[in-house]
Protein backbone atom coordinates (compact mmCIF):
# COMPACT_ATOMS: atom_id res chain seq x y z
CA UNK A 1 0.00 0.00 0.00
CA UNK A 2 1.49 3.55 -0.49
CA UNK A 3 1.03 6.07 1.51
CA UNK A 4 -1.30 8.10 -1.27
CA UNK A 5 -3.46 5.47 -0.59
CA UNK A 6 -3.76 6.06 3.25
CA UNK A 7 -4.28 9.25 3.02
CA UNK A 8 -7.21 8.38 0.42
CA UNK A 9 -8.51 5.22 2.57
CA UNK A 10 -8.79 7.58 5.97
CA UNK A 11 -9.26 11.00 3.82
CA UNK A 12 -6.32 12.70 5.39
CA UNK A 13 -5.00 15.61 5.11
CA UNK A 14 -1.19 15.89 4.07
CA UNK A 15 1.03 18.30 6.66
CA UNK A 16 4.07 17.08 4.99
CA UNK A 17 6.07 14.69 2.91
CA UNK A 18 4.22 15.61 0.05
CA UNK A 19 6.68 14.34 -2.47
CA UNK A 20 6.39 10.76 -0.46
CA UNK A 21 2.77 9.72 -1.37
CA UNK A 22 4.29 6.66 -3.79
CA UNK A 23 6.07 5.29 -1.04
CA UNK A 24 5.17 1.69 0.12
CA UNK A 25 4.14 0.70 3.65
CA UNK A 26 3.33 -2.94 4.74
CA UNK A 27 2.77 -2.68 8.06
CA UNK A 28 1.29 -0.12 10.94
CA UNK A 29 1.02 0.22 14.50
CA UNK A 30 -1.92 1.88 16.71
CA UNK A 31 -0.36 3.65 19.67
CA UNK A 32 -0.49 6.42 21.98
CA UNK A 33 2.37 5.40 24.46
CA UNK A 34 6.10 5.90 22.61
CA UNK A 35 7.43 3.74 24.62
CA UNK A 36 5.50 0.58 23.58
CA UNK A 37 6.33 1.71 20.19
CA UNK A 38 10.21 1.64 20.88
CA UNK A 39 9.67 -1.66 22.37
CA UNK A 40 7.44 -3.67 19.78
CA UNK A 41 7.54 -1.80 16.20
CA UNK A 42 9.44 -4.03 13.99
CA UNK A 43 9.24 -3.94 10.67
CA UNK A 44 9.28 0.10 7.97
CA UNK A 45 5.43 1.15 9.77
CA UNK A 46 2.60 3.28 9.62
CA UNK A 47 2.09 4.72 13.05
CA UNK A 48 -1.32 5.95 14.13
CA UNK A 49 -1.68 8.01 17.05
CA UNK A 50 -3.52 10.28 19.12
CA UNK A 51 -0.32 11.51 21.20
CA UNK A 52 0.60 15.18 19.85
CA UNK A 53 4.19 16.19 19.93
CA UNK A 54 7.94 16.57 18.51
CA UNK A 55 8.56 13.40 20.44
CA UNK A 56 6.12 11.00 17.74
CA UNK A 57 8.25 12.51 15.31
CA UNK A 58 11.32 11.82 16.99
CA UNK A 59 10.43 7.96 18.05
CA UNK A 60 9.18 8.05 14.14
CA UNK A 61 12.56 8.65 13.31
CA UNK A 62 14.43 6.29 15.61
CA UNK A 63 12.24 2.85 14.39
CA UNK A 64 12.32 3.90 10.17
CA UNK A 65 8.90 4.80 10.71
CA UNK A 66 7.99 6.53 7.68
CA UNK A 67 4.45 7.69 8.18
CA UNK A 68 2.45 9.46 10.83
CA UNK A 69 -1.37 9.30 10.86
CA UNK A 70 -2.71 11.90 13.83
CA UNK A 71 -5.90 10.61 14.28
CA UNK A 72 -9.14 12.45 15.26
CA UNK A 73 -8.76 15.37 13.83
CA UNK A 74 -5.46 16.24 15.73
CA UNK A 75 -3.74 19.21 13.71
CA UNK A 76 0.21 18.89 14.73
CA UNK A 77 2.19 22.00 15.77
CA UNK A 78 4.20 23.49 13.81
CA UNK A 79 7.74 22.48 15.31
CA UNK A 80 6.26 18.89 14.53
CA UNK A 81 5.82 20.02 11.05
CA UNK A 82 8.90 21.40 10.70
CA UNK A 83 11.05 18.12 12.04
CA UNK A 84 9.07 15.97 9.88
CA UNK A 85 9.91 17.36 6.63
CA UNK A 86 13.43 17.91 8.29
CA UNK A 87 13.34 14.08 8.74
CA UNK A 88 11.75 13.37 5.64
CA UNK A 89 8.63 11.74 7.12
CA UNK A 90 4.87 12.02 5.89
CA UNK A 91 2.50 13.52 8.45
CA UNK A 92 -1.03 13.30 8.61
CA UNK A 93 -4.11 14.07 10.05
CA UNK A 94 -7.20 12.07 9.79
CA UNK A 95 -10.83 12.79 11.35
CA UNK A 96 -11.20 9.33 11.89
CA UNK A 97 -10.77 8.12 15.63
CA UNK A 98 -7.89 5.46 16.09
CA UNK A 99 -10.55 2.11 16.24
CA UNK A 100 -11.88 2.72 13.21
CA UNK A 101 -9.09 4.54 11.62
CA UNK A 102 -6.88 0.93 12.22
CA UNK A 103 -9.49 -1.01 11.08
CA UNK A 104 -10.26 1.07 7.52
CA UNK A 105 -6.25 0.18 6.90
CA UNK A 106 -6.16 -3.69 8.32
CA UNK A 107 -9.50 -4.35 5.87
CA UNK A 108 -7.07 -2.97 2.87
CA UNK A 109 -4.43 -4.70 3.83
CA UNK A 110 -1.71 -3.54 6.27
CA UNK A 111 -0.29 -6.03 8.18
CA UNK A 112 0.26 -5.65 11.88
CA UNK A 113 3.09 -3.85 12.63
CA UNK A 114 4.36 -4.71 16.44
CA UNK A 115 5.88 -7.69 18.04
CA UNK A 116 6.23 -9.42 20.93
CA UNK B 1 42.35 3.71 13.17
CA UNK B 2 40.94 5.77 16.23
CA UNK B 3 37.75 5.60 17.01
CA UNK B 4 35.30 9.05 16.08
CA UNK B 5 33.91 10.65 19.02
CA UNK B 6 31.10 12.72 19.23
CA UNK B 7 30.09 14.68 22.30
CA UNK B 8 26.41 16.01 23.23
CA UNK B 9 25.36 18.00 26.01
CA UNK B 10 21.66 17.30 26.62
CA UNK B 11 19.66 20.25 28.21
CA UNK B 12 16.72 19.29 30.67
CA UNK B 13 14.89 22.98 29.45
CA UNK B 14 13.00 21.81 26.17
CA UNK B 15 11.42 18.28 26.03
CA UNK B 16 10.94 18.41 22.68
CA UNK B 17 14.53 19.02 21.96
CA UNK B 18 14.82 15.22 23.47
CA UNK B 19 16.48 12.90 21.04
CA UNK B 20 18.12 15.21 19.19
CA UNK B 21 21.88 13.67 20.06
CA UNK B 22 20.25 10.23 19.13
CA UNK B 23 18.76 11.07 15.79
CA UNK B 24 22.58 12.68 15.30
CA UNK B 25 24.43 9.65 15.92
CA UNK B 26 21.85 7.60 13.83
CA UNK B 27 22.41 9.66 11.01
CA UNK B 28 26.26 9.68 11.66
CA UNK B 29 26.08 5.67 11.47
CA UNK B 30 24.09 5.57 8.29
CA UNK B 31 26.60 8.07 6.49
CA UNK B 32 29.11 5.40 7.63
CA UNK B 33 27.43 2.59 6.08
CA UNK B 34 26.38 0.85 9.12
CA UNK B 35 24.18 -2.40 8.34
CA UNK B 36 20.34 -1.57 9.48
CA UNK B 37 19.65 -3.63 12.42
CA UNK B 38 22.73 -2.29 14.34
CA UNK B 39 22.19 1.18 13.66
CA UNK B 40 18.37 0.30 15.09
CA UNK B 41 19.70 -1.00 18.01
CA UNK B 42 21.53 1.92 18.50
CA UNK B 43 19.42 4.68 18.11
CA UNK B 44 16.36 2.37 20.50
CA UNK B 45 18.90 2.34 22.86
CA UNK B 46 20.54 5.70 22.99
CA UNK B 47 16.94 7.37 22.49
CA UNK B 48 15.62 5.67 25.72
CA UNK B 49 18.52 6.75 27.98
CA UNK B 50 18.56 10.33 26.50
CA UNK B 51 15.06 10.25 27.13
CA UNK B 52 15.46 9.21 30.48
CA UNK B 53 18.45 11.85 31.01
CA UNK B 54 16.02 14.79 30.19
CA UNK B 55 13.09 13.27 32.32
CA UNK B 56 14.43 11.86 35.30
CA UNK B 57 18.53 13.32 35.67
CA UNK B 58 18.11 17.29 34.73
CA UNK B 59 20.09 16.50 31.30
CA UNK B 60 23.88 15.56 31.63
CA UNK B 61 26.52 14.41 28.73
CA UNK B 62 26.43 11.85 26.26
CA UNK B 63 29.99 10.35 24.53
CA UNK B 64 29.91 8.48 21.88
CA UNK B 65 33.04 6.46 20.31
CA UNK B 66 32.32 4.90 17.16
CA UNK B 67 34.55 2.10 15.15
CA UNK B 68 33.56 -0.40 13.04
CA UNK B 69 33.56 -3.16 15.10
CA UNK B 70 31.36 -1.37 18.44
CA UNK B 71 29.72 1.74 18.92
CA UNK B 72 30.45 2.33 22.71
CA UNK B 73 27.68 4.88 24.25
CA UNK B 74 28.77 7.01 27.79
CA UNK B 75 25.70 9.25 29.58
CA UNK B 76 26.27 10.99 32.44
CA UNK B 77 24.53 13.01 34.61
CA UNK B 78 24.09 14.10 38.07
CA UNK B 79 20.91 13.61 38.20
CA UNK B 80 18.78 11.84 41.38
CA UNK B 81 20.44 8.29 40.79
CA UNK B 82 18.63 5.09 41.05
CA UNK B 83 17.84 3.18 44.20
CA UNK B 84 17.36 0.08 43.38
CA UNK B 85 18.36 -1.01 40.08
CA UNK B 86 17.16 -4.82 39.80
CA UNK B 87 13.61 -2.78 40.44
CA UNK B 88 14.22 -0.18 37.70
CA UNK B 89 15.15 -3.04 34.95
CA UNK B 90 11.65 -4.54 35.64
CA UNK B 91 9.56 -4.20 32.58
CA UNK B 92 6.43 -1.74 33.86
CA UNK B 93 8.19 -0.04 36.56
CA UNK B 94 8.15 3.61 36.91
CA UNK B 95 8.33 6.67 39.08
CA UNK B 96 8.09 9.10 35.72
CA UNK B 97 5.53 11.88 36.50
CA UNK B 98 2.20 12.21 35.12
CA UNK B 99 3.41 14.96 33.08
CA UNK B 100 6.03 12.60 31.51
CA UNK B 101 3.65 9.76 30.83
CA UNK B 102 1.09 12.70 29.01
CA UNK B 103 3.82 12.69 26.20
CA UNK B 104 3.95 9.13 25.64
CA UNK B 105 6.56 7.74 27.93
CA UNK B 106 7.09 6.58 31.28
CA UNK B 107 5.64 2.96 31.01
CA UNK B 108 8.74 1.27 32.60
CA UNK B 109 10.59 -0.15 29.18
CA UNK B 110 13.26 2.28 29.19
CA UNK B 111 16.21 0.43 30.95
CA UNK B 112 14.93 -3.07 29.34
CA UNK B 113 14.40 -1.95 26.31
CA UNK B 114 18.19 -0.53 26.33
CA UNK B 115 19.38 -3.95 27.50
CA UNK B 116 17.33 -6.04 24.92
CA UNK B 117 19.43 -4.28 22.25
CA UNK B 118 22.12 -3.66 23.13
CA UNK B 119 25.61 -5.61 24.04
CA UNK B 120 26.81 -4.75 27.08
CA UNK B 121 25.00 -2.25 29.59
CA UNK B 122 26.65 -1.56 32.62
CA UNK B 123 25.29 1.13 34.91
CA UNK B 124 26.56 2.87 37.72
CA UNK B 125 24.73 4.84 40.11
CA UNK B 126 24.71 6.54 43.65
CA UNK B 127 21.63 8.41 44.49
CA UNK B 128 22.33 11.98 45.05
CA UNK B 129 25.01 12.14 43.13
CA UNK B 130 24.00 10.69 39.62
CA UNK B 131 24.35 7.88 37.24
CA UNK B 132 26.28 6.47 33.91
CA UNK B 133 24.97 4.37 31.94
CA UNK B 134 27.48 2.72 29.55
CA UNK B 135 26.31 0.94 26.44
CA UNK B 136 27.94 -1.41 24.23
CA UNK B 137 26.52 -1.95 20.70
CA UNK B 138 28.86 -5.23 18.56
CA UNK B 139 28.66 -4.26 15.22
CA UNK B 140 28.16 -7.90 14.04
Amino acid sequence: MKIADIAALLDAKVYSGKDMMDKEVHTACGCDLMSDVLAFVKDQAVLLTGLVNPQVIRTAEMMDIVCIVLVRGKAPTAAMIDLAEERSLALLSTEQKMFSACGLLYNAGLADGGTM
Amino acid sequence: MPPLTLHFDVSTDDFSCAGEASGSVKRTLKKLGFAPDVIRRVAIAMYEAEINMVIHANGGVIDASITPEEIIIVFADVGPGIPDIDLAMQEGWSTATPEVRDLGFGAGMGLPNIKKYTDDLQIKTQVGVGTTVTMKITAK
